[in-house]
């Protein structure tokens, strides 16, 4: 397929491989490279297309906090659910968030129960339901980084315009620094570099990464989500290392300015302010990381329209999501990874949306290598 | 004992996912969602925990598209039934009333059966236009005549406005297998080539596009059609096809899986080798969905002899249903019960069963 056919040929595939097994050879100082890939697409393409098993063992993916259905707390999914039993609402959710599991059940489960919960593609479609049922409370579940935050702050700037009185969001989104800086700043940090979010940095551009080489050391590829895109930024990276250079690097520029989407923040900044703190899944609360909406919109604010319980649930004691979304531990070495915990029962977020690393793990993951070895040989 | 290595535990979990990969899933839930209904894990486990528990006999068991038969007198015969419930009800390329008849039409010619006997039963909410229900039953009365059946027996309830979403069909169909015929799981063998008939995803992709929740424009219609004469022409080329399977709700991967536990071996497919249109492919990236687990109305999935492939694939060929037929996997022994997917891009990762229905990520 045009513009897409080019980012996924096996053969320029293989040349980034052979020049990252070139450059990573030996490793960093004798053990492998762990690069984390920041961004919840970016595992999706990881496991989708086989990466990992490409790459030599002297390179390490690790799976970042970058999935927005992952980093919502449990209590929140019960404030949702709260919201959405509400008599005569129409609650709104973009798709993979309606399998999370609050504390006691997801909005899926809400829905089979007799809330009135519906998928949506895009904040406007909620705001054409609450256009279509001016008898009922539309709410819209907004979440996600800075790459779904300007759709919502889009719709808030129409409901305005249009005067819509039963619209309204819950808004859950996050920023992608404060997290990035909680993971640098953690004390079991073992990193080498970042694959960089590639959507959220089409809006905030490459700059406000400048911190991670200035201040600790390590260089950023920003990388697109083809599967050529990963390899490229990985042999960015690596090759940074061999030029003994630690900055931040553009390898999805075909989109990503270092500038970002000037509108866009603009948009942003008309319609939301930053919480004091915000609980994140598995990382606790971290401060001006995530997005209220401002007093001017407070007309179109499900928090302060509603009551919503607002209740702090405790992570469930044997899940490891912190962990794994800090890559101090991998999918397989939580406790219950694949027991307990599974894409059918999920207790953790990261095994709820395909992007999440232990979802994506276990289902597109990598076999016991005797019956991988098997089928490889079996033609 | 010395204490596991990293890898040695990795092992150790991946062989314990691996195990559970292989078991059918289990019912938990207290009740029904949307997720029962998708075909994938959540189905499996609603049915084995429901229906199977209380229904249990020999034939049911089975699980196929349809029940296999025998009358006194030693005839075979195949027996299927479904309900359709799309929507919108009329979508680019067909109605429901196409898939109904097509539906149970091709089920039946998966059992290896000559499909003859059709019954059709109308749930019907007040309010509901005549002239649209004339249109829908126009559909299915071509439909038939295009299949080679017969609708002999029917049913028609009105239900109050609100108890049904417009209009709900289910056909059952009845068709008679030849003597000499033998399909089934158990004869799949290691070595054996995994064929379909054409294009995957294009009905699943029509029907998401036509619901207009996305502001998309694709060139996509549905595929859906009855595969009575495609399938005749395959087993004429390739007369011992081991396994035959219409890939509806769930797709290409969820039919795979079936084979892969049923079977006791391993589907391995490849990637490249997946027929798929162009705006098919554009749509499923945008939403995030795989196209192995969308719906197919119009294409079956075989097992042939590795050595009778290249003439099922030229004979399906012929036919203007199974003009992009094309040879997509093999099976091999091991890892049993698992569908591996050998990238484009080169790689190698597990195709598991769908939970529920494949919903869009986020970003």
């Amino acid at each position: 397929m045009k513009y897409v056919d080019e980012y996924r040929d096996p053969a320029a595939a293989r040349v980034a491989v052979r020049r990252i097994t070139e450059l990573a050879e030996g490793g960093r100082g004798g053990v492998p490279y762990a690069f984390m890939e920041v961004c919840g697409g970016h595992t999706h393409t990881i496991y989708r297309h086989g990466i990992e098993q490409l790459l030599p063992d002297t390179v390490e993916l690790v799976h970042g906090p970058g999935c927005p259905v992952c980093v919502i707390p449990m209590g929140r999914v019960d404030d949702a659910i709260a919201l959405a039993e509400r008599p005569d609402m129409i609650f709104t959710s973009f798709g993979d968030m309606l399998r999370v599991p609050g504390s006691t059940s997801s909005l899926l489960e809400a829905k089979a129960r007799g809330a009135d919960v519906r998928m949506v593609y895009s904040p406007l479609d909620a705001l054409k339901l609450a256009l279509a049922n001016p008898d009922k409370q539309v709410v819209f579940f907004a979440v996600g980084f800075e790459t779904t935050a300007p759709s919502t702050a889009v719709t808030l700037l129409r409901a305005r315009e249009l005067g819509v009185q039963n619209f309204s969001v819950f808004s859950n989104h996050v920023t992608i620094v404060p997290p990035l800086k909680a993971i640098l700043n953690s004390p079991d940090l073992r990193l080498d570099g970042f694959l960089g979010p590639g959507h959220v940095s089409t809006v905030i551009g490459n700059r406000p990464y400048d911190f991670v080489p200035q201040r600790y050391g390590l260089p950023l590829v920003t990388a697109g989500f083809e599967p050529l895109d990963i390899l490229q930024a990985v042999v960015m990276l690596l090759q940074q290392y061999a030029d003994g250079r630690c900055e931040v690097e553009n390898q999805y520029n075909r989109v990503v300015t270092d500038e970002g989407n000037p509108i866009a923040l603009r948009i942003l900044e008309q319609v939301f302010t930053l919480r004091p703190h915000f609980e994140w899944r598995g990382l606790g609360f971290i401060a001006q990381s995530a997005l209220a909406l401002n007093d001017d919109f407070a007309a179109y604010d499900a928090e302060r329209l509603f009551e919503v319980p607002g209740v702090r649930v405790a992570d469930p004691k044997s899940c490891q999501c912190g962990e794994v979304l800090k890559g101090v531990i991998k999918p397989w070495e939580c406790k219950v990874f694949g027991t307990a915990c599974t894409p059918e029962t999920p207790i953790g977020t990261c095994m709820v949306s395909s992007e999440g690393a232990c979802a994506a793990y276990y289902t597109f993951g990598r076999l016991h290598s005797t019956a991988a070895g098997l089928a490889a040989a079996a033609v | 004992m010395t204490a596991p290595t990293a890898d040695g535990r990795q092992e150790l979990v991946l062989e314990r996912v691996e195990s559970f990969r292989r078991r059918r899933p289990r019912l938990t839930d207290d009740v029904v969602t949307l997720a029962h209904g998708a075909g994938g894990k959540a189905s499996a486990a609603l049915i084995d925990a429901v229906f199977l528990e209380a229904f249990r006999n020999e034939q049911l068991e089975q699980l196929g598209d349809g029940a296999l038969l025998v009358t006194p007198s030693g005839d075979r015969m195949a027996f299927s039934t479904d309900s359709y419930v799309v929507k919108p009800r009329r979508f680019p390329g067909g109605s429901i009333g196409h898939l109904a008849v097509h539906g149970t039409v091709n089920d039946l010619a998966m059992c290896g059966a000559r499909p003859m006997w059709l019954s059709a039963a109308f749930v019907i909410e007040e309010g509901f236009p005549v002239e649209e229900l004339k249109a829908i039953v126009a559909d299915m009365a071509e439909a038939a005549a295009k299949a080679g059946v017969t609708i002999v027996t029917g049913d028609t309830k009105v239900v109050d406005t609100g108890a049904a979403d417009g209009l709900y069909i289910t056909t059952a169909g009845v068709g008679m297998i030849p003597a000499e015929r033998q399909l089934g799981a158990q004869l799949v063998r290691p070595g054996d080539a995994v064929l379909v008939s054409g294009t995957l995803a294009d009905h699943g992709v029509a029907v998401m596009l036509a619901r207009g929740d996305l502001d998309l424009e694709a060139d996509v219609e549905s595929d859906t059609a009855p595969l009575g004469e495609l399938v005749e022409l395959l087993l004429a080329a390739a007369p011992d096809t081991r396994w035959l399977r219409d890939p509806t709700r769930g797709g290409v991967g969820t039919v795979c899986n079936e084979l892969a536990a049923d079977a006791e071996v391993a589907v391995v497919l490849q990637e490249a080798a997946l027929p798929l249109r162009r705006p098919v492919v554009g749509a499923c990236d945008l939403l995030g969905i795989d196209p192995l687990y969308v719906a197919n109305e119009g294409k079956l999935v075989a097992v042939v002899p590795a050595d009778q492939a290249q003439a099922a694939v030229a004979a399906m060929r012929q036919h203007p249903l199974g003009a992009d037929a094309a040879v997509i996997g093999r099976i091999a022994a091991e890892p049993e019960r698992i569908v591996l997917l050998e990238t484009a891009f080169g790689g190698t990762r597990i195709v598991d069963m769908l939970v529920g229905d494949p919903l869009p990520r986020i970003c």
